[in-house]
């Protein structure tokens, strides 16, 4: 594994694009950090899966995406739609579940879409994004689109037969996919090495017949650089990829779960690899002002608590929309 | 008018619209050989294999890729071999083909055909017999439609592959083989929703679908040589169906039968009865009763199996119960 900085590519890097990569970071943890506060002042109905310490992973992905290029994610969903281009603020709409949301509040946080970016939805169900990333990618290869589908999911989707099935897929019709394994090592409540067997998910993808790399997932840098490579790879029309980015969740599974079988040294370590205060060391270390950096944070913090004020008082979904958008044909009641 | 088989008259269908519009393309186990009962036969020749598109056995992934295509741009039909291996992809059908368009706002255009031929067939035992129409007919968020025949299989189709809602469309294997008459020239739609009115009689009204249609009217045509003339409505979609035309039958019969090869407890004829009851109040019906299949599985050996079929004397006996 590389470490931050510490790659041939990322010497090469202009301190812009870090600084976007970087500002993405924090705007996803502001917005979890935001998101749980609201949760725990019980303004956020439903459950809430926050992703704090995975953020260097979508940052990383998102950033050689073109706007075209569609995406599907799970539950824990929230930074993959900031960082593939969706609005802070439509989605906190959406979590409060009020006029005006992604979803015109009918989906809440695991199912936020903004099709408008290329962003298909949160899912629910483990895994389920799988099979749709590969039939968007064959549709798009149908339409003659230049765009790619990509598709995040967990570690714990590895032990589902669709990640099998779709992989396998994308394999044989030379499908353009990334698929992006973001291991957290806990599916759900349960380590996944206690109920996985084999080399893990990169030595599955392999087998299957999908060239996969393991990275560090906390390494921005890394992310970003494996992205480009396997992008440009895909894009070249050389089939799917999977990058296997290794990180760790410091919540639990939801907003409510304390997660305290856990050793809180467990994640003391993982806190010491934050990916964000590792990314502002390297943009400290190549000479960008401290100022820069605290003005990023301060815009965070101002354009998340403006969309949580304004989601807060935002009027409920008028009650006719529950029955809108069910299907074209046959009444809603019998 | 053109005679073929209820299976050719939906090849017709699927080959008209795959001709007019580039996007329709079809997934699924050995569609590019034809598909299991000859439904693609040919099509690939026309169409190459990424419109005809044979995949791995992966249920999950055909359901969830036709999905993920028409999320796209596209109009996948999604070719389910038998419909018990539609089983294998229920997340994918019930979690997010049904969902995707109200889950996400209206965002979704889920414009898929998932193509799946049900019922009983030459003894095919538990796991390739079942008819299970009445669990999609619960669900929010699809079309389910059930032909008979093969102009209906040929109308409907077309429907269904120009329709942006996903549609459940069950095949009537049974019957596959069995001759019909479509129009010359090009294939018109059939809306949904829209009962067939296969006999004209004011003594009963006999609601029905799908493979036991043939059934029904053989015993409709014995009871017409008894004097007894009973309406028979093939509904051909089951969501939605056609109340209108149920209740403007009932209007005059005052007694409905609704016939089904499914499971009679918990089937569609108990859905059929309830709202008929709920539209034409109390005095409004007579008799409402219903006729399906016990609750078993489909046995294997041909004996056994015919204590499963509905067969034609079942519903005349049926049908002068409903109206002693």
């Amino acid at each position: 594994m590389a470490t931050a900085g510490g790659t041939p590519a990322a010497a090469g890097d202009n301190l812009k694009r870090l600084t976007d990569l970087y500002r993405m970071m924090v705007r996803i943890r502001t917005f979890e950090e935001t998101a749980l506060e609201a949760y725990k002042a019980g303004e956020i109905p439903g459950p809430l899966h926050v992703s704090f310490g995975q953020e260097a992973i979508p940052a990383g992905v998102c950033a050689s995406l073109r706007h075209d290029d569609r995406l599907t994610s799970n539950h824990r969903g929230h930074g993959h739609a900031l960082a593939k281009g969706a609005d802070a603020a439509t989605m906190y709409l959406e979590l409060y579940g009020r006029e005006g949301g992604y979803c015109r509040g009918k989906g809440g946080s695991m199912h936020i879409a903004d099709f408008s970016v290329g962003m298909l939805g949160a899912n629910g169900v483990v895994g389920g994004g799988l099979p749709i990333a590969v039939g968007a990618a064959q549709g798009l290869k149908l339409l003659k689109s230049a765009a790619i589908a990509v598709c995040m999911f967990g570690d714990g989707a590895t032990n589902r037969g669709p990640f099998l099935e779709a992989l396998n897929w994308a394999a044989i019709y030379t499908l353009p996919v990334l698929f992006v394994c973001e291991d957290n090592g806990v599916a759900a409540h349960t380590e996944t090495r206690t109920v996985t067997a084999g080399e893990g998910p990169a030595a599955r993808a392999n087998a299957i017949g999908v060239p996969a790399v393991t990275i560090d997932g906390n390494d921005a840098l890394v992310v970003e650089e494996t992205v480009a490579r396997l992008v440009a790879d895909i894009r070249a029309g050389r089939g799917p990829r999977m990058m296997h980015a290794k990180t760790y969740r410091w919540t639990g599974h939801t907003a409510t779960d304390a997660a305290a079988w856990r050793d809180p040294k467990e994640v003391e370590a993982a806190k010491q690899r934050c990916p964000i205060a590792r990314l502002k060391a390297v943009l400290i270390e190549r000479g960008l002002a401290p100022s820069a950096l605290d003005e990023i944070s301060a815009a965070a913090r101002t354009e998340m608590q403006s969309g949580r004020t304004a989601a807060h008082t935002a009027p409920w979904p008028g009650i006719p929309s529950a029955f809108e958008d069910v299907q074209d044909v046959g009444a809603v009641h019998g | 008018m053109a005679e073929v088989t209820l299976v050719e008259a939906g090849r017709l269908a699927v080959l008209q619209e795959m001709r007019r519009d580039p996007t329709v393309w079809v997934l699924g186990e050995d569609v590019g050989r034809g598909g299991l009962w000859g439904q693609y036969r040919g099509l690939i020749d026309e169409f190459g294999p990424e419109r005809i598109v044979s995949t791995p056995i992966s249920e999950s992934t055909i359901m969830g890729a036709g999905l993920g295509a028409a999320l796209v741009g596209t109009r996948p039909i999604i070719e389910m071999r038998i419909f018990d291996f539609v089983m294998c992809a229920m997340d994918e059908l019930v979690n997010q083909i049904a969902k995707v368009r109200y889950m996400f706002g209206g965002q979704a255009k889920p414009a898929v055909v998932v193509r799946t031929p049900h019922g009983m067939w030459r003894n095919s035992a538990a796991q390739h017999s079942q008819m299970l129409e009445a669990w999609f007919a619960h669900l929010p968020g699809v079309v389910v439609v059930a032909p008979s025949n093969a102009e209906d299989e040929a109308g409907l189709l077309v429907s269904a592959i120009r329709s942006d809602d996903p549609v459940l469309f069950f095949d009537p294997k049974d019957h596959w083989l069995v001759p019909g008459k479509i129009a010359d020239g090009e294939i018109a739609a059939i809306p949904f929703g829209k009962a067939r009115h296969a006999r004209q009689g004011d003594a009963l009204t006999i609601v029905t679908w799908s493979a036991i249609v043939p059934n029904v009217l053989a015993a409709a045509d014995q009871l017409a040589s008894e004097g007894i003339k009973v309406d028979v409505l093939d509904l051909r979609t089951i969501w939605p169906w056609d109340q209108d035309a149920v209740a403007a039958s009932l209007s005059r019969t005052k007694r409905l039968l609704v016939v089904h090869e499914a499971v009679e407890v918990g089937g569609f004829g108990a859905e059929v009865i309830a709202t008929m009851i709920d539209r034409l109040g109390p005095s409004g019906l007579k008799v409402a009763k219903r006729l399906g299949a016990p609750r078993i599985p489909v046995p294997f050996a041909p004996p056994l199996e015919n204590e499963v079929r509905i067969s034609p004397a079942r519903i005349v006996a049926a049908a002068k119960a409903a109206m002693a």
